[in-house]
């Protein structure tokens, strides 16, 4: 269809919000580059898949939470169908934080970071440390002797720097909101973020074939 | 585009040598498929282990006479929770510094416990029909503090010889205990009938409740519940947390944590939590800006380890 709209609407649509986000995100962004169906030919190694194993082990980990969610936090104590869910949920995340540190190692021995990608390492790293704390509310509330003992002693340390005064480990209503909720949340959208960073910058290439054939140019670039 | 890879890429730069085909959704899907099937064949063989949790009733039926030594310091104000500090009460000289930074204190006491009220006294009048009971805990409340410290530390010396009939009720030698030894029989029984897990948790006017703080504490002053963790190898110097009941994995990322609580100078520090914690805030933040820290963000470089995770790409250019 032909663009027939006079030339101030079209002024006006430009300074419209929707208007800016659109055109900036598919520059930023466009759909060649967003879903690649090429990769430059460096990329092949096992290594890369550990990226993708993780991204699929949160999706095992957020499933199997949310059917352990339908029918509230006691349910799996009693039902062998939640027991279930609950092995499940327990290893992927133990599958998860593997491939996580796999993929973490990998793009270190790669200095992932070069060429302006220091953002997409501090998105993964993040990732890394907010995910700690979302199993670590998860332990908190398996309604067993392990969160008891985990609250327990997870209360000394928290409490010796002030956290624990705002972040009661014994508190399981606080500790259940964080684990369900809050950490999830912002698990899946620093993924996101840093799955939308891969994608922008692409995958950092190789260092120079010869070592001494110019400077380190890490980080800044 | 070049058919030949570059030997010195540009990282900045878009990449001007050969292309291949990379499915990235399909790649998803299997490792989707690999993922789930993973975690359903660990779930058939190991499933996930649930150890039910303690309770003051359990507690206090297992081993009546640690949940009364407890409840006794409790009563005194004398156990580790009465004198916590933090964000539980004012125990002076109780927190942990780092160097001359004190931020226990400095969050203040936002969760306060009353050790001797909400552990003890304001369970006992909870339990209707106690008429001796009520007087017994009005005399206490009445009398000077130098009295009740003399009643308790009777009553503390006393149970050294005290006897548990059935492990249903705890038998002192006479002596001068006061209202302390009725008041500690009955919270003993109001323990192993359930009803002091009720109360810790219900508080005042309350039905709904998340919130086991009172419980947890309560049931950490006691040796039972320490020596169970420690059955199931959960102790601190034990590497703790990070280990899960029974013979599963546990929260193995953890590692690295733990490990300092297991060599000195943290090993003997009384500022060990605190002084951990800011050397992981430290490390962790280290951590998320190795781009940006000199030496460090060229590390890999000197590494060279990258040359196996590439090295079909260097086999080319370099051949």
């Amino acid at each position: 269809m032909a663009d027939d709209r006079p030339a101030a609407a079209s002024s006006a649509e430009q300074q419209m919000w929707t208007t800016w986000l659109r055109e900036r995100a598919v520059s930023s962004l466009p759909p060649e580059k967003l879903l690649p169906d090429r990769q430059p030919s460096y990329v092949s190694s096992w290594v890369y898949v550990f990226g993708v194993a993780t991204i699929a082990a949160l999706v095992v980990v957020v499933i199997s939470g949310m059917i352990l969610g339908l029918a509230g936090p006691a349910w799996w104590h009693t039902s062998s169908l939640g027991r279930f869910f609950n092995g499940v949920h327990l290893w992927g995340v133990e599958i998860f934080f593997f491939v996580m540190v796999v993929h973490l190692w990998g793009k270190f021995f790669m200095g992932a970071w070069r060429g302006g990608r220091g953002a997409t390492w501090v998105t993964g790293a993040v990732t890394f440390l907010v995910a700690i704390g979302a199993a670590f509310t998860g332990y908190l509330s398996q309604q067993n002797f392990d969160s008891q003992w985990i609250a327990s002693e997870g209360k000394d340390g928290l409490n010796s720097v002030g956290i624990g005064a705002f972040f009661n480990v014994a508190n399981f209503g606080q500790m259940y909101t964080f684990h369900v909720i809050l950490l999830p949340v912002a698990v899946v959208a620093l993924v996101v973020g840093h799955v939308l960073l891969v994608r922008r910058h692409g995958v950092v290439p190789p260092y120079p074939a010869r070592a001494a054939a110019r400077t380190d140019g890490a980080g800044g670039r | 585009m070049s058919a030949v890879p570059p030997r010195d890429p540009d990282p900045a730069a878009p990449w001007p040598g050969p292309f291949i085909r990379y499915d990235l959704i399909k790649e998803l899907v299997v490792a989707l498929g690999v993922v789930a099937l993973l975690a359903i064949v660990l779930t058939i063989l190991f499933s996930s282990p649930d150890d039910p949790p303690t309770t003051i009733q359990s507690w206090a039926r297992a081993d009546p006479s640690d949940f009364v030594a407890t409840s006794l310091t409790e009563l005194a104000g004398t156990s580790e929770v009465a004198e916590y500090g933090p964000p539980y009460n004012h125990t002076p000289e109780a927190t942990q510094k780092i160097g001359p930074l004190d931020l226990q204190s400095a969050a203040g006491v936002r969760i306060p416990i009353d050790t001797a009220r909400n552990f003890v006294l304001d369970p006992l009048k909870t339990i209707p029909g106690a008429a001796r009971l009520q007087l017994a805990i009005r005399v206490y409340e009445a009398a000077p503090a130098p009295t009740q410290e003399a009643w308790i530390a009777a009553y503390e010396e006393a149970l050294e010889r005290a006897r548990f009939p059935g492990q249903q009720a705890v038998l002192v030698p006479r002596g001068r205990y006061g209202p302390v030894a009725p008041m500690m029989a009955a919270l003993l029984a109001d323990a192993q009938s359930g009803g002091l897990d009720g109360v810790l948790l219900a508080g005042e006017h309350r039905f709904y409740q998340t919130n086991y703080t009172k419980t947890l504490l309560f049931l950490s002053g006691g040796e039972y519940f320490e020596e169970r963790a420690e059955g199931q190898h959960l102790l601190g110097t034990q590497w703790g947390m990070m280990n899960e009941t029974g013979s599963y994995p546990g929260q193995v990322w953890l590692w690295l944590f733990t490990f300092w609580y297991q060599i000195e100078p943290f090993l003997e520090s009384p500022n060990a939590d605190a002084l951990v914690f800011a050397l992981m805030a430290v490390l962790s933040l280290a951590f998320v800006c190795i781009p940006f820290i000199p030496g460090l963000k060229a590390l890999p470089r000197h590494l060279r380890l990258y040359r196996v995770v590439w090295r079909d790409h260097y086999r080319e250019v370099e051949s």
